[in-house]
């Protein structure tokens, strides 16, 4: 079973197309994030308790507000975790751990006391741990696209590292643009998501700069070649590309479907990511080689 | 401000030698913290703990397997340093008392004075305490025993009481807590310790008594006349039988060093029919009264309700105080279930992916997907062992890096296999195609998967806890994935290419 072999898609001469969309998609999530104030961070970065409590019968978010109304509690946030018989409850980081999870127990167990539940997680991050991990976070983010762009300098050449980068900013921005969209928290697991996608993109860019180099190499270096030289080399690896992607995609799909409601987002942020990512490597990398040679020319 | 005056002592220091001092101590009791926290979840006995300094002022312990989270806390969080030291004589306590009462009386708001002057305290107020203390089972009616006196001045009659039992304690409604604390740290009220008590202070108790209601402040030395850096031993035993204070309940039983027994006998000498308070962690304990020399350099701090307390006191003491405080900043519980669940669901996506990857590769790539196959389940095996050598915890996001090394490790030869097909559709022979498809795919895959590992090291060194654990697998995973997928497939293809005659590769 073979597929892509031999193909000859002219992608290079459709890459207008490719720009725009990328360019729509970008605006979107930065409009987005800019309309919610920024990602959307749960307790891991800003700080603050969250309590999940899993219960023997259903329970509705109305039913647990009111029972913890007399504690005083004004920001606690409650949402259901999965199934409508477990919620998270996530106040700020004023409390102390073992107050709150004992007075938010105690109370609700007054207010529902045929409905017993179970304490699932309970997690406690103080306000400057959590802003200590946004800046580590951008940090880690920063310096990987840092020492990517040295690498690939001196494996290839200064513009395929800016080709390179370009589709790593684009599909960061767009991973967390789309997750800004959707309205779902981004956590630390989510960051690191971000980073493995900024690795894994990084390999499909890769595999297509390296035939395209190979394929300079074995041809003269006149420009008009260019884009020919870079429209074989995408087609010759596009089998490659789309089976690697489809793989991984494969199992992190599996991993959304059954890994478990705490690793869902992690697994969508993936999938978000290895899409983007092998789009971005085929229809951005590339042509940017292409563009900011002749921009230079 | 110039520190100097603070620390220097005859030379003078300059400031930067000072600040540099400053700086050593901080970082060496960060250490010295670890050790004497790893002594102590030692003892607590849970299974592999894991207690690691990051950066210079942070401690993380993780535990597996605690069911009671609040006691790992206390644990972790208690400064235990104790001390010792002795009760100022009844006589000045009443002194002292007497006198911040009358400051305080002379504070009252005229309109508050209604009904509430020095007299009324010392009779019937005293009688309605012995009638507290006859009958434990009353509550106090419309006081919450939590609950905080915040209303009206800071000045108000009542504020507190000797107990009549014992001249040389004061006793504080619960709810008055607060306003006495501030009260007493007036600069008047500290103006009239200096003049009744000398150099004295006012330590609250460790336990609220008479139902909870009330708590005992006592006026103690200042001097420390013995620390808990002499104590050798601390053990949790049951209260003695012949001791009534003790019957029933759990206490702990010190040690002393010899030096630190040797100054215990000193102490405890000179101070006969005097009362020792044991501090900890600036709280009361005990004040029991000196009955005799004690040269055996044991002591016993009794009336623990159970074995656990004593047992927690008596680990924390032998463990050592803590050189400086600790606070918690993060904390991180999984419940049993939560837990199970998780790993349950982890391992069924992670075996379920690797089923249907290796389906399609067979699919795909036909009998060289079946060995690529081959290589992919050693992979795993692989990344297992590196992680069970390394001591490794796996964490929910370490499960989703494996599991993403799955989808990977595929990569590698895939990258081969393309190549190999090219080369075969160029018209090559079976050995020169798989030559020319390892050799020019092995620089593929160096660079590709090089740049992932990058990522993989970046988010290792800024990630904590579960991050890091992703990023050990994920790089663990790209090593093992790489050096299957060029030596192990290879090695297989050799094998088949030399014991067997095939005419047609199945790729």
């Amino acid at each position: 079973m073979q597929f892509f072999t031999d193909t000859h898609y002219n992608i290079v001469d459709k890459r207008k197309m490719g720009y725009i969309l990328s360019g729509i998609l970008i605006l979107l999530s930065i409009i987005s994030l800019i309309l919610h104030g920024g990602p959307k961070y749960n307790i891991d970065f800003t700080g603050g308790t969250l309590l999940q409590l899993k219960f023997e019968k259903d329970v509705s978010i109305q039913d647990i507000r009111s029972a913890i109304a007399s504690l005083g509690m004004k920001d606690a946030e409650i949402k259901h975790f999965g199934a409508k018989n477990e919620v998270a409850i996530r106040v700020g980081s004023e409390f102390d751990l073992e107050t709150i999870s004992h007075n938010v127990e105690d109370a609700i167990r007054k207010a529902m006391p045929d409905n017993a539940f179970e304490e699932q997680r309970t997690e406690k991050v103080g306000p400057k741990v959590g802003h200590e991990l946004i800046i580590d976070a951008f940090l880690a983010i920063f310096w990987s696209m840092i020492l990517i762009l040295f690498y690939i300098m001196w494996r290839f050449e200064f513009r395929f590292s800016v080709g390179a980068i370009a589709a790593l900013v684009h599909d960061v921005t767009i991973t967390i643009g789309l997750f800004s969209l959707l309205d779902i928290e981004i956590s630390a697991p989510i960051i690191a998501a971000v980073l493995t996608i900024v690795g894994y993109s990084l390999n499909d860019t890769i595999v297509v700069f390296d035939r395209i180099r190979e394929n300079l190499k074995a041809s003269s270096k006149r420009s008009s070649d260019i884009v020919e030289i870079v429209n074989r080399s995408i087609n010759e690896t596009l089998s490659r590309t789309i089976m690697t992607s489809t793989t991984t995609l494969l199992v992190v799909i599996i991993l959304y479907f059954f890994g478990g409601e705490v690793l869902r987002t992690f697994a969508l942020a993936l999938i978000i990511g290895i899409v983007i990512g092998t789009y971005s490597s085929i229809f951005i990398a590339s042509p940017i080689v292409i563009d900011w040679k002749f921009k230079k020319a | 401000m110039n520190i100097a005056r603070y620390y220097g002592n005859s030379e003078r220091r300059e400031e930067e030698d000072v600040l540099q001092y400053l700086y050593t101590q901080s970082e060496e009791a960060v250490d010295r913290s670890l050790e004497i926290l790893r002594n102590r979840v030692d003892q607590f006995g849970v299974s592999e703990p894991t207690i690691q300094k990051q950066g210079n002022s942070r401690i993380i312990v993780e535990l597996a397997g605690v069911t009671n989270p609040k006691r790992v806390r206390e644990l972790i969080g208690k400064t235990a340093l104790l001390e010792f030291k002795l009760l100022k004589d009844p006589e000045v306590t009443s002194n002292v008392a007497i006198k911040i009462n009358k400051f305080i009386a002379s504070k009252i708001a005229p309109e508050d004075t209604s009904s509430q002057l020095k007299d009324e305290k010392k009779d019937t107020t005293s009688t309605a305490l012995e009638e507290l203390f006859a009958e434990q089972k009353q509550p106090k009616a419309g006081t919450t025993a939590t609950g905080e006196d915040s209303t009206g001045s800071l000045f108000e009659a009542n504020l507190f009481f000797q107990d009549p039992r014992d001249r040389s304690t004061l006793l504080v409604p619960a709810d008055k807590e607060n306003k006495f604390k501030r009260i007493i740290s007036l600069p008047e009220i500290k103006k009239i310790i200096a003049e009744e008590a000398g150099s004295a202070q006012f330590l609250w108790g460790s336990k609220k008594v008479a139902n909870g209601d009330y708590l005992q402040v006592f006026l103690v030395n200042k001097k420390q006349e013995l620390t808990g850096e002499y104590i050798v031993d601390a053990r949790p035993q049951t209260g003695s039988p012949n001791d009534p204070a003790s019957m029933g309940k759990y206490e702990v039983s010190l040690t002393f060093s010899d030096e630190g027994s040797r100054v215990f006998a000193r102490v405890t000498g000179a101070n006969i029919q005097k009362r020792l308070a044991i501090i900890l962690d600036q709280r009361v304990v005990l004040a029991p009264t000196l009955q005799a020399k004690i040269t055996s350099g044991r002591a016993r701090i009794t009336g623990m309700d159970t074995f656990e307390d004593a047992k927690d006191l008596s680990i924390v003491l032998k463990a050592g105080a803590l050189p400086a405080p600790v606070r918690i900043i993060e904390e991180r519980t999984v419940g049993p279930s939560l837990g199970h669940d998780s790993i349950v669901a982890g391992s069924y996506s992670a075996f379920l992916g690797l089923l249907v990857v290796m389906f399609f590769m067979v699919l795909y790539y036909k009998g060289s997907g079946f060995i690529a196959d081959l290589a992919l389940v050693l992979n795993i095996v692989f990344i297992m062992a590196v992680m069970a050598s390394l001591g490794a915890t796996l964490t929910l996001p370490g499960i989703a890096g494996i599991i993403l090394t799955i989808g990977m490790a595929v990569d590698a030869n895939v990258l081969i296999f393309e190549r190999v097909r090219e080369e075969l559709r160029k018209g090559k022979t079976i050995r020169a195609s798989l030559d020319q498809g390892y050799g020019k795919a092995f620089i593929t895959i160096m660079d590709a998967n090089v740049t992932t590992f990058i990522a993989g090291l970046v988010l290792y060194t800024y990630g904590t806890g579960p991050i890091k654990g992703f990023a050990v697998t994920l790089m663990i995973g790209i090593a093992a994935s790489m050096f299957t997928a060029i030596f192990v497939s290879r090695v297989i293809f050799n094998l088949i290419l030399e014991n067997t005659r095939i005419k047609k590769l199945s790729i």
